[in-house]
């Protein structure tokens, strides 16, 4: 496969043609804030926080989904980049409840660790306070629907990895919602096979483990991706 | 074999539409909006009649009937009345007349009155821009409405009611 | 006859269709707009009344589409008379015996319009030169008006690559609202590989306050549907999709009529005209959400999944429905297809400006004397057609604003009534052409309150995938509360822009990335409506975060 030439935050950098800018960055030790990529299941780019500059495009590309291109200068620190990525961190914690001191996640969120490396302390739009549920049907797992971002990892493990399509998002807009078959009870879903890749999948203390108590739920991503790279790629990297 | 345990021919007449499409899952919204059209409404059952047809998940077909505003998984009152809040309509005082509306049927845009007499509902806009305020009772569009004008339909409508009780 | 039309078989349709004619044509509009005002009625009175004088020798009553000055209807073309056409506004169904002295040439005392009138005078009917003439549910119609000749003679005479550079070569550019340069698009699919391809037509006119696709669709479907076949043809695409809003009912069951006639004739199917060439086309029915406007939405939609948009590229001219190169052009698009192939690419750039050819069908509504749809060549000055055509603001009252593009454009202020136009000078100014809204305000229009609606609008259309358009629209709209309401301050507005310049740069789609134009045009032109709401900053700083 033809290999390309690009720079990325001003170093030379050589992938593969079909690589994604934010694959090629990693490479090269680059790290681009994401929040709905999730390593082997195909990408969304929809949380906008892994858009970068392109030189000779007016238009913000996502790192996720943009492939690398001979030639190509990528920039992915700038200050309108970090006041963008910034501001979008700010809307998802305003938009529904994200109480890091009681939540289960606490310490281990990848919104409260971005949120906190770009300097949030506080923020500066107005607390939508909605008023969601917690499902705490299913014996094994429970979903905080006030922790979630709508990041549809889940949603896309549950359909392209484990392939039970258990899981979807219902509504549309602000009032979009995780949902379990026809929007029932989890516990009472025919088609969850309680396999656990959602709730390894979630970047915050949406999905969890029952029992857990607050800062309690840590996640063991690599169990994840052994799987994800067994099915998709059929590699089975067992560790050493 | 019948299509619904149920016995409900309404079942029969949408597996018939369902094997036009071939049970093709792409047909899912045609599908969907003979089943509304069936049954006036897109209630759990149904939903997952759709699914087990079209052998879809149930969570794509709840996604989907969701996601499009047309479709509605409650029942519907006897009557409707959409109010259309285009431009057109706003600049010439559509919110007046659904506010004329609401205050009379007692429910907001989107509800049902608890007799199941009228659904009250907007239209993000029905293409009647030149004869705006636009509002469709039961689906027949009337033009240039005033509040006076659908608080006079909304009687008419509660009349007959009046009469049984 | 099924599979076996040919060129001289359209000849001989046209030529039968026009000996029944009769001298006189009565032209009853049935489209949504006049029917809601019981078009159905009126022509049910001219018919009955037409028996009972022992006229159908003489007069038809015909049903056709829009006529265009919606806000007189119901309106009642009478054709075949000594001077001129005479065209009858607000007709009711018991106007049916006048209307017959009129075709006798006795004294009516029936209202008519003025056929010298701007609003008629100043047009330049390319798309919608059969609306209101022709029957849209007799495909015979649409043929006896050199229907059908543009398919023949391009799938006789020319390479699908001509037509490709025949469509360039016109200027012709999307009119769904971006503008982009179709022939390129045609191009693009045309070359791009694939062992199947697909040509969408977007009827899913969203745009609150615009109407001309569903004209269009309910006036003269077969231009649509041929312009397609041509795209196809050029594309090399057998299959089409035509994605209607299901709030247009009649607009698609003329257009299940239209296919059904189309097919009956061997028009679409399987080697039309007796060439290789087949095509087939499939209703979608959208079920009520703007975002499917935007062409990725769309295609999620046709494929009967959540009208999610996903980033581009892939464009769908690569990777479309099911991973297909598939080309998406707006209605009015297709409709202009058929007028540039049979009058040349030459004739059609000869309208319009230097980058913006042709005509534009624009619907003229809100606080304006004369609504309706209108089609005028690009290049003429808003003035015109809010003025001259328009005749102004109603009751006297001043015009304040022009709104264009619905949610994605944005307000233009009177005193740039003089602007041409055309997709450049919109942008210019912090609008756009979009699909042809064009909603007049008045001077007492709250330019505030017209920034709330469209961010209100945009707020319940996001598909809430991406967080800057789900999120943003909601706490710009929250903003837009609090100053109406009084309760914000300057800071109130300074977050707003900062969110403004947010959500447009970063969101995934057209939807989101065009969400903020209401506000910013409003801001640009009318700040000081805004400012006038202010409080003055609190000392403390946590007073600000009211609620």
């Amino acid at each position: 496969m033809a290999a390309k030439t690009l720079k990325i935050d001003g170093r030379q950098v050589s992938a593969a043609e079909d690589t994604t800018v934010l694959d090629a960055a990693a490479e090269a030790g680059i790290r681009i804030p994401t929040l709905c990529h999730l390593e082997g299941v195909y990408d969304a780019g929809a949380c906008r926080l892994c858009l970068v500059e392109v030189a000779g495009t007016a238009k913000l590309l996502p790192a996720c989904t943009t492939l690398v291109a001979e030639g190509m200068e990528v920039v992915t620190q700038s200050d309108r980049l970090r006041r963008y990525r910034r501001m979008t961190l700010e809307l998802l914690l305003a938009e529904r409840n994200h109480v890091c001191a009681v939540c289960v996640a606490n310490g281990h969120c990848e919104l409260q660790s971005l949120a906190s490396e770009h300097g949030i302390d506080h923020v500066r739009y107005d607390y939508r306070f909605p008023r969601w549920g917690v499902d705490a049907t299913h014996p094994r797992f429970g979903l905080d629907h006030n922790r979630c971002i709508l990041c549809t990892r889940c949603v896309r493990v549950c359909w392209h990895i484990e392939g039970a399509g258990t899981k979807n998002v219902a509504g549309r807009g602000a009032k979009s919602f995780i949902i379990d078959d026809l929007n029932q009870p989890w516990g009472d879903s025919e088609s969850c096979t309680s396999c656990g890749k959602c709730v390894l999948a979630c970047p915050t203390g949406a999905l969890f483990d029952r029992g857990s108590t607050v800062g309690e739920m840590e996640r063991d991503r690599t169990k994840l991706e052994f799987i994800v790279n067994a099915r998709e790629k059929k590699q089975w990297i067992v560790s050493e | 074999m019948t299509a619904h345990a149920s016995g409900d021919k309404r079942f029969k007449i949408l597996e018939a539409h369902i094997k036009k499409f071939q049970a093709r899952q792409d047909a899912l919204i045609e599908v969907l909006h003979k089943a509304q059209e069936l049954f006036g409404y897109l209630e759990d059952d149904l939903l997952l009649f759709v699914a087990h047809r079209l052998k879809l998940p149930p969570s794509r077909v709840y996604g989907v009937a969701t996601f499009y505003h047309f479709f509605c998984l409650k029942p519907q009152g006897a009557h409707t009345c959409v109010v259309c809040l285009g431009t057109a309509c706003y600049v010439k005082g559509s919110a007046k007349v659904l506010a004329a509306a609401e205050a009379a049927a007692g429910i907001k845009s989107g509800e049902t009155t608890p007799d199941s007499q009228l659904s009250l509902l907007t239209a993000r806009c029905i293409g009647a821009c030149a004869i705006a305020p636009a509002v469709v009772y039961d689906g027949q569009v009337a033009a240039k409405q005033t509040p006076e004008m659908v608080l006079a339909q909304l009687e008419k409508w509660r009349e007959p009611c009046k009469a049984t009780t | 006859m099924e599979g076996t039309m040919q060129g001289d078989d359209l000849a001989a349709i046209a030529e039968k269709h026009q000996g029944s004619r009769r001298k006189y044509c009565l032209r009853t509009c049935m489209s949504a707009g006049c029917m809601s005002s019981r078009a159905d009625a009126i022509k049910k009175g001219l018919d009955a009344e037409v028996k009972a004088q022992g006229l159908e020798g003489e007069v038809e009553v015909r049903r056709v589409g829009c006529m265009g000055f919606c806000g007189l209807g119901p309106l009642v073309g009478l054709d075949g008379m000594k001077e001129r056409e005479i065209l009858f506004e607000h007709v009711t169904p018991e106007d049916a015996p006048a209307i017959i002295r009129a075709v006798q040439a006795k004294d009516h005392g029936l209202q008519v319009a003025d056929p010298d009138h701007p609003f008629f005078s100043k047009q330049m009917r390319v798309v919608r030169a059969n609306g209101g003439i022709i029957d849209p549910e007799r495909i015979e119609d649409y043929v006896a008006a050199n229907g059908y000749r543009a398919l023949y003679h391009v799938l006789t005479d020319i390479r699908p690559a001509e037509v490709v550079e025949e469509i360039t070569r016109s200027g012709l550019r999307g009119r769904g609202g971006a503008g982009f340069p179709t022939g390129l698009k045609w191009g693009t699919v045309a070359k791009s590989p694939g062992a199947r391809k697909f040509v969408v037509c977007n009827g899913d006119e969203g745009d609150p306050g615009a109407y001309m696709d569903r004209s269009i669709l309910e006036s003269d479907p077969h231009l649509v549907l041929e312009g397609m076949a041509i795209a196809a043809y050029a594309v090399g695409a057998d299959q089409g999709f035509l994605y209607v809003r299901a709030e247009y009912p009649l607009a698609i069951s003329r257009l299940q009529t239209a296919i059904r006639q189309a097919k009956q004739l061997g028009l679409l199917g399987g080697g039309i005209f007796e060439t290789p060439f087949t095509f087939n086309v499939d209703i979608r029915i959208g079920a009520g959400a703007f975002v499917c406007g935007e062409e990725t939405a769309l295609m999620a939609s046709v494929e009967g999944r959540r009208g999610t948009p996903r980033p581009r590229p892939p464009f769908p001219a690569e990777r479309g429905l099911w991973g297909c190169p598939t080309l998406i052009n707006n209605v009015e698009t297709f409709a202009n297809i058929v007028p540039i192939i049979n009058r040349g690419a030459a004739w059609y750039a000869g309208i319009g400006t230097e980058r913006s050819k042709g005509t534009k069908v624009f619907a003229l509504t809100g606080k304006v004397q004369n609504n309706g749809l209108i089609e005028v060549p690009m290049g003429i000055t808003l003035r015109q057609i809010v003025e001259e055509m328009g005749g102004g603001a109603i009751g006297g009252a001043k015009v304040k604003a022009v709104q264009t593009g619905g949610p994605s454009g944005g307000c233009i202020p009177a005193e740039y009534l003089d602007t041409s136009v055309d997709y450049e000078s919109l942008t210019k100014l912090g609008s756009i052409m979009g699909s042809g809204g064009m909603v007049v305000m008045d001077d007492s229009t709250n330019m505030v309150e017209i920034a709330r609606f469209y961010m209100d609008f945009c707020r319940d259309e996001s598909c809430g995938k991406c967080i800057p358009c789900r999120a943003g629209t909601v706490q710009m709209f929250e903003l837009l509360e609090k100053i109406l309401s009084r309760k914000a301050t300057a800071r109130d507005i300074a977050m707003l822009e900062e969110l403004c310049d947010l959500v447009k740069h970063t969101s995934l789609c057209g939807l989101g990335q065009t969400a903020p134009n209401p506000v910013l045009s409003t801001l640009r032109f009318f700040r000081n409506e805004y400012t006038e709401l202010l409080q003055p900053e609190p000392a403390g700083e946590c007073a600000a975060s009211g609620q």
